[in-house]
């Protein structure tokens, strides 16, 4: 039974990073009827950004929360400068093209990015410095760390601050405005590239403090770490219904759940035949499961495709 | 014409690929004027207020809107400037509560009296006050039309555009959205309404012109128009 609580834990760390990347994949989604496969990028690049920071920081003897601190906001002016340009060069320029254009050039962004990546970090994996003690706490027999404490935090302030914007403030209204209808934005005198931008900007900023997170949790960053992390809040984002915000929190945190679940059962399942490496099966058995029985995802309302 | 147009449009012409969609039209609109834009469908009358609104390239034309040349101003600056569209079809943000269209229709405000204003709105329009935390995409078509209207007037427009008012309307919500367009006018804002009932709209406006397969066929004064045999035959069905 205390596999059970312990692997619930992992899950619901690891969905939070997942809901907070998913976020991004389905905000651009919803504006753009775009699939920005770069979004899983800059996750890493925020990753990157934050450790060297926090290795530059840690060096120059700042004191550890203002140097953790440091590092994140360091992370997250990047990875917004980073998400507007990508849309800049890379999508604006095809915003009137065949829908196959843009998605292919996402692809390309995402692999330059890498490459980039490694060119200035390097291809090792590096160790992410934490400056503090990572206490553990015993739960019911299940284990949770300082950092899993913070991360579940910090994503759930994320998350409803996100809300806040795009619920209650004038941008986000545009926001909301230029997805549903981006001709009549531009006749209520809203600026739809400027909304556009935002969104990029907006999305990246989680992704940079996912960067940090998953970072942190795990101790290790790498240039190829975005990809799979990419790939499974992409899931998650679908598993939601993509373009409906609640549905990529309700995605990354049952998305990180199954897995971790299934992580946790599938050697008992199969008989000690599979083991917990297959853990990334099960992001994608949701995803076809979802695509081929309820394409527009849980909360997901339309089937139809947006020009 | 004694006064200095608010609006003047001169030989505007637009394709679409290859087709001709304006062929070069002029036309004016004069502070406080209601003038009626009629034609059959497919005519051109659309793709005018698309034009004038921004949201549609011309290809050749000059238009001018208070003495400043529109040419290379982007649609979203049209709107500060006093230009306000309600687009064929309305436009609305169906998942945006009716109070939320009505904010984005003064986005490009920062006064303080945007909250007087949206009362004003709901005084013209007791329906929609009675729905506004309700989403715009539950309400019915004449309540639409409502929301559309009350969200352009929220700009504060100096010329109100109207693509087919009356479009997909019962007999009764048609002629309360004709009486609000003649409120409005008689509130001192220009309107250039575009109209198949061209009675209808003939009856509201002041001036008239008949658009036909991009080429505007014949202007006056909307009761001449609606006498002339030409109108009467092309479509009043006379
Ligand atoms: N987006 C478009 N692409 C190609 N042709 C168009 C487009 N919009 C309108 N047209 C064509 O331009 C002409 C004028 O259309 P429109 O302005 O919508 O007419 P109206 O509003 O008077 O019914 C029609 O022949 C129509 O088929
Ligand atoms: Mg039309």
């Amino acid at each position: 039974m205390d596999i059970f609580l312990q692997q619930l834990i992992n899950g619901l760390v690891q969905g939070s990073v997942y809901a907070l990347v998913a976020l991004g994949y389905t905000m651009v989604y919803g504006i753009l009827g775009l699939i920005n496969f770069a979004h899983g990028e800059v996750v890493m690049v925020g990753a990157m950004v934050a450790l060297t920071a926090l290795q530059a920081l840690l060096a120059a003897a700042f004191a550890p929360v203002l140097a953790v601190l440091f590092s994140l906001m360091l992370a997250v002016a990047a990875c917004m400068a980073l998400g507007y340009g990508i849309e800049r060069i890379a999508y604006r320029p095809l915003r009137n093209a065949p829908r196959l254009a843009p998605l292919i050039t996402a692809i390309g962004v995402s692999i330059v990015l890498q490459n980039l990546a490694m060119m200035i970090w390097g291809r090792e994996y590096h160790a992410f410095p934490l400056p503090f003690n990572n206490g553990l706490h015993e739960m019911g027999g299940a284990i949770i760390t300082d950092v899993q404490i913070v991360i579940v935090l910090v994503a759930l302030v994320m998350m409803a601050g996100l809300m806040g914007v795009v619920h209650r403030t004038r941008m986000g209204r545009a926001m909301r405005a230029v997805a549903e209808n981006p001709s009549a934005a531009a006749l209520m005198g809203v600026d739809i590239n400027r909304v556009i931008s935002a969104t990029f900007m907006l999305g990246s900023a989680l992704a940079a403090v996912a960067g940090l997170m998953v970072s942190a949790n795990y101790g290790i960053v790498h240039y190829y770490m975005g990809f799979m992390l990419g790939l499974k809040a992409f899931t998650a984002a679908v598993l939601g219904g993509i373009g409906n915000l609640r549905g990529a929190m309700l995605g990354g945190v049952l998305l990180g759940l199954i897995e971790s679940l299934g992580a946790g059962y599938i050697g008992d399942l199969s008989g000690g035949f599979l083991g917990s490496h297959y853990q990334d099966v099960f992001a994608f058995f949701v995803l076809i499961a979802v695509l081929v029985l309820r394409p527009s995802g849980l909360l997901g309302e339309r089937v139809a495709e947006r020009a | 014409m004694t006064q200095i147009p608010l609006l003047e449009v001169e030989h505007l012409k637009v394709n679409y690929g290859g087709i001709h969609a304006l062929k070069g039209i002029d036309l004016h609109i004069a502070p406080g004027e209601l003038v009626a834009l009629i034609g059959s469908n497919g005519a051109g009358k659309s793709t005018t207020l698309k034009a004038l609104a921004g949201l549609q390239h011309c290809s050749a034309g000059k238009l001018h809107y208070e003495g400043h040349s529109l040419h290379h101003m982007p649609a979203h600056q049209r709107v500060s400037a006093g230009l306000a569209l309600v687009p064929e079809g309305r436009g609305i943000f169906a998942r945006l509560t009716v109070a939320e269209n009505l904010h984005m229709g003064a986005y490009t405000r920062n006064d303080d009296e945007i909250e007087a204003d949206l009362e004003r709105m709901y005084t013209l329009f007791p329906r929609l006050a009675e729905r506004c935390a309700q989403l715009a995409g539950t309400l019915s078509g004449g309540e639409q039309q409502m929301v559309a209207m009350a969200r352009a007037l929220m700009s504060r427009p100096k010329l109100l555009m109207l693509d087919e008012p009356s479009m997909g309307l019962a007999p009764m919500m048609v002629a309360k959205i004709f009486e609000t367009i003649r409120d409005i006018s008689a509130q001192g804002v220009s309107i250039l309404l575009v109209e198949q009932n061209a009675k209808l709209a003939l009856e509201a406006a002041q001036r008239g012109y008949v658009l036909e397969s991009g080429a505007i066929t014949l202007s006056g004064a909307a009761g001449e128009l609606l006498g002339s045999d030409a109108v009467q035959r092309a479509y009043l069905g006379a």
